[in-house]
């Protein structure tokens, strides 16, 4: 069982991130305040729940990197529907399910039926997507957004007072993160869907002999993504109460990097859900961490990088550890 | 004896080049039915049609005596028939429990997943055939014949009638090689037929009871086992009498070339003390397991003795690396020449000149004339059967990319060749070319080490043979007084 715990990914980061929380915290007690772990989960919710989609892509075998485009026009898009036709904010979210859905299996349908790389064709509907949101709104920002954003995006839990005055309290957000990683939990564990992307990923070839849906299994993966994106795209705009065409996009590779570093291979087959939480949180934590300490948020993106060496040293020092615990040849006397 | 499979008058061709043209073929109920042939036969095809996934272009289909217009790929699972594919086609990421239940849980079409029958219906093939093995195991963990039994627990999950093993003891151990021909047996018994498909002859004539022989894509015809000897099989598989007696070989020098002292590595091999001549072939003969392929990767410099000491031509050398080994004259062809000894998609040009494309070059420019000229040369010397150097690899058949490899190490000119299992997956004759070539190569003066775990190609072409076994040399033995037979007493002791 304990030999089990130090192989994993998991239980590394999970020591890892108590060791930072010890040290930003012993140098800066407002870091355990309710006020300010609400803060950063609230801030890292978009990330977090887009990390999910990541994580499918990247069981299946691939790297998606369109999916800050398709959460950018979404925003654009029910933004501007609310604006014309009115709506609650539930309303806003079936929108933004429904254009982040499509825009997603547009992506499916060019994979599997041109066979091409999946950095590939999301390389390029990224720019599809993103210059056309530019050549439709010509970069225009939306200050003034519809009340119904503000007021969701407002909705406090546990509030408190502050002793400035202010109020604060766990928002929402955090909590549609966490729904994302559930039921991606459910999907991978739970369903013969989850198991075949697993599948898939594992050897793509034998899925299809042994006759899994191998075209609706893609097609579902990145419908998937572009679910969660046009979610993650309401949840953005609820949270910072304005759009700027061009905000969202460029996160991707954040994203991408705490999935791996959450233990997902970028070989296809492996990853969980748990290690993409960490991965985030470690992203979250790191950069709340620099901010208390005072410490320039350049360093966010070194720490970063440095963080994702590491991990890959970690691993490829395992991997050496097992293949040198394989004794190929047992020498007899 | 009552048939379950007959295919009778198949023809099935690909973009015009006939692949199968009249193939017969019947299976009984319950036996176990040997299928033999060169590689480009046809085998592969008949296999794709039974299986169902692929569609012959005319012929009749026989199932239980009722005739089916068509296989569908589908169709064929519920009738009771499974593949077993070379590469296994297992998932290395997932459990052994859930690679052997999958079959069964996605014809269930249900939409979720349940632990509990997973496991339940992984025991039960299991115990079908009387293993066990740790169902919470990542597939990738387990030795490659472990996998193989994963692979068959998969297959008797459903209610099974015909299995067919797709050469399925290419890459195995002896030992896992027999528990695996006791486990066909055994299936036997219960009442499933087998379609057992093989280049080792006598693992064919051990289990099967008929045998069916395709040669150039029709059917030679099918024969009970008893019948046939292994001469008369080869020879109507080839259409050829092969003379496989052991070749008559002179090897006057005295020139010692390489000699290995007291080599040894940790968890490899011990002690290991050797000479080689100039134009001697030395064998070495012992299973996956014996440090075979860690001696040569030793004296080859990609993974250096942590002692012994190393003289070529009386003198001492360090070898630290690949680069030095190289420098000394010494030549390697790796065991798994796919993986190691090419890369497949370029051409065979390119390949024929990767080892020497330095000495081609003026000041880093290599003329285009030069390296054709020069990869030609090689094509024409080794009798390379391709349309043009420049075609890749990758589309040539195993005997001939088994000589690009050999044509990429001979062109640096060695003074010591080691081939490492050089007739792996070859069909018979091009086995026979290469075994000629090795042969000339040293009467060449060439001094040649050829490891192998088959005693005929052991016995038929080397001076000397060395028996390892776990890491150690057990015997030395002069090859032209040795039998087969004797030799295969020696090994069968350990």
């Amino acid at each position: 069982m304990l030999k089990k715990l130090f192989r994993q990914n998991e239980t590394y980061l999970f020591l890892l991130i108590i060791l930072l929380s010890i040290l930003i915290g012993t140098r800066n007690p407002l870091f355990f305040t309710f006020e300010n772990i609400a803060g950063f989960l609230k801030s890292y919710s978009m990330i977090g729940i887009m990390s999910v989609g990541t994580l499918f892509v990247l069981i299946l075998g691939g790297t998606d990197v369109s999916f800050t485009a398709i959460a950018q026009v979404v925003e654009y898009a029910v933004v501007v529907l609310v604006m014309k036709f009115g709506g609650n904010i539930f309303i806003a979210f079936l929108e933004a399910a429904i254009i982040g859905t499509a825009l997603g299996l547009l992506n499916g349908l060019i994979i599997y039926r041109f066979k091409v790389p999946i950095i590939i064709v999301t390389i390029a509907t990224f720019n599809i997507y993103f210059g056309m949101l530019y050549v439709i709104t010509k970069g225009k920002l939306i200050n003034n957004i519809p009340q119904i954003f503000k007021d969701f995006g407002n909705i406090l839990l546990f509030p408190q007072t502050s002793a400035i005055g202010g109020t604060y309290g766990l928002s929402l957000m955090p909590l549609i993160w966490l729904a994302a990683l559930i039921l991606g939990w459910f999907i991978l564990k739970k369903t013969m869907m989850g198991r075949s992307i697993f599948a898939v990923g594992g050897n793509e070839i034998a899925a299809e002999r042994i006759g899994i849906n191998t075209f609706a299994t893609k097609l579902f993966v990145f419908g998937f993504v572009g679910f969660l994106a046009g979610i993650a795209g309401v949840v953005h705009v609820a949270i910072v109460q304005s759009v700027v065409p061009n905000i969202i996009v460029g996160k991707e590779l954040e994203v991408i990097a705490a999935v791996v570093i959450g233990g997902a291979s970028i070989f296809g087959g492996r990853g969980t859900i748990f290690g993409t939480f960490l991965g985030v949180l470690l992203f979250a934590m790191l950069n709340n961490g620099l901010t208390l300490l005072r410490i320039s948020s350049y360093w966010y993106s070194v720490t970063i990088g440095a963080i994702i060496i590491i991990a890959i040293i970690a691993s490829a020092y395992q991997r050496l550890q097992r293949a040198k615990a394989n004794i190929k040849v047992q020498i007899q006397d | 004896m009552q048939e379950l499979l007959k295919l009778s008058g198949i023809y099935k061709s690909f973009e015009g080049v006939r692949a199968l043209k009249g193939v017969n073929i019947t299976i009984n109920k319950g036996e176990i039915h040997g299928l033999v042939g060169e590689n480009g036969s046809g085998k592969s095809t008949l296999i794709k049609i039974i299986s169902g996934f692929i569609q012959p272009d005319s012929g009749k289909i026989f199932f239980d005596g009722k005739e089916v217009s068509r296989l569908a790929a589908g169709e064929t699972t519920s009738w009771g028939v499974q593949v077993i594919y070379q590469d296994l086609s297992l998932f290395p990421n997932l459990t052994v429990a859930e690679n052997i239940a999958y079959n069964e849980m996605l014809e269930k079409r249900t939409a979720f997943t349940d632990w509990k029958e997973i496991e339940r219906i992984a025991r039960n093939a299991m115990a079908k055939i009387k293993i066990d093995i740790d169902l919470h195991r990542l597939t990738e963990e387990l030795p490659i014949g472990t996998q193989q039994l994963v692979a068959i627990c998969r297959a008797l999950t459903s209610d099974i009638r015909l299995l067919i093993l797709d050469e399925p003891t290419a890459s195995l151990t002896k030992k896992d090689i027999n528990n695996l021909l006791s486990v066909m047996k055994d299936l036997q018994s219960k009442g499933i037929a087998i379609l057992f498909v093989s280049h080792k002859l006598n693992e064919i004539f051990d289990v099967a009871e008929n045998i069916t022989i395709l040669r150039d894509g029709m059917s030679v015809g099918t024969f009970p086992s008893k019948s046939l000897t292994n001469d008369s099989l080869v020879e109507l598989m080839t259409g050829k009498a092969l003379n496989q007696t052991r070749m008559a070989r002179q090897t006057n020098s005295s020139k010692v070339i390489l000699e290995v002292r007291h080599f040894s590595k940790k968890n490899n091999f011990k002690d290991i003390s050797f000479s080689l001549k100039a134009g001697e072939i030395l064998g070495i003969i012992g299973l996956i397991g014996s440090g075979r392929t860690e001696l040569a990767c030793a004296i080859y410099g990609i993974a250096p003795p942590d002692s012994g000491e190393l003289f070529i031509h009386g003198r001492p050398v360090k070898i630290r690396n690949v680069r030095d080994a190289v420098k000394e004259g010494i030549a390697y062809v790796p065991e798994n020449r796919l993986v190691e000894g090419l890369i497949q998609k370029q051409s065979v040009m390119d390949n024929l000149n990767a080892a020497i494309i330095k000495s081609l070059s003026h000041g880093g420019y290599v003329p285009y004339q030069r390296r054709l000229d020069h990869a030609s040369q090689w094509i024409d010397r080794l009798n390379i059967k391709v349309a043009h150097p420049l075609v890749a690899v990758q589309t040539l058949s195993g005997g001939n990319q088994q000589k690009v490899v050999l044509g990429k190490c001979l062109s640096t000119k060695p003074s010591v060749l080691i081939l490492d299992s050089p007739t792996v997956g070859i069909d018979i004759m091009a086995k026979a070319s290469i075994h000629e070539m090795i042969r000339n190569l040293a009467a060449q003066g060439i001094a040649v080490i050829l490891i192998s775990d088959e005693i005929p190609e052991i016995t038929h072409n080397c001076d000397r043979i060395l028996l390892m076994h776990a890491g150690k040399i057990r015997a030395e033995l002069d090859a032209s007084t040795i039998q087969a037979s004797d030799l295969e007493r020696m090994m069968a002791q350990y």
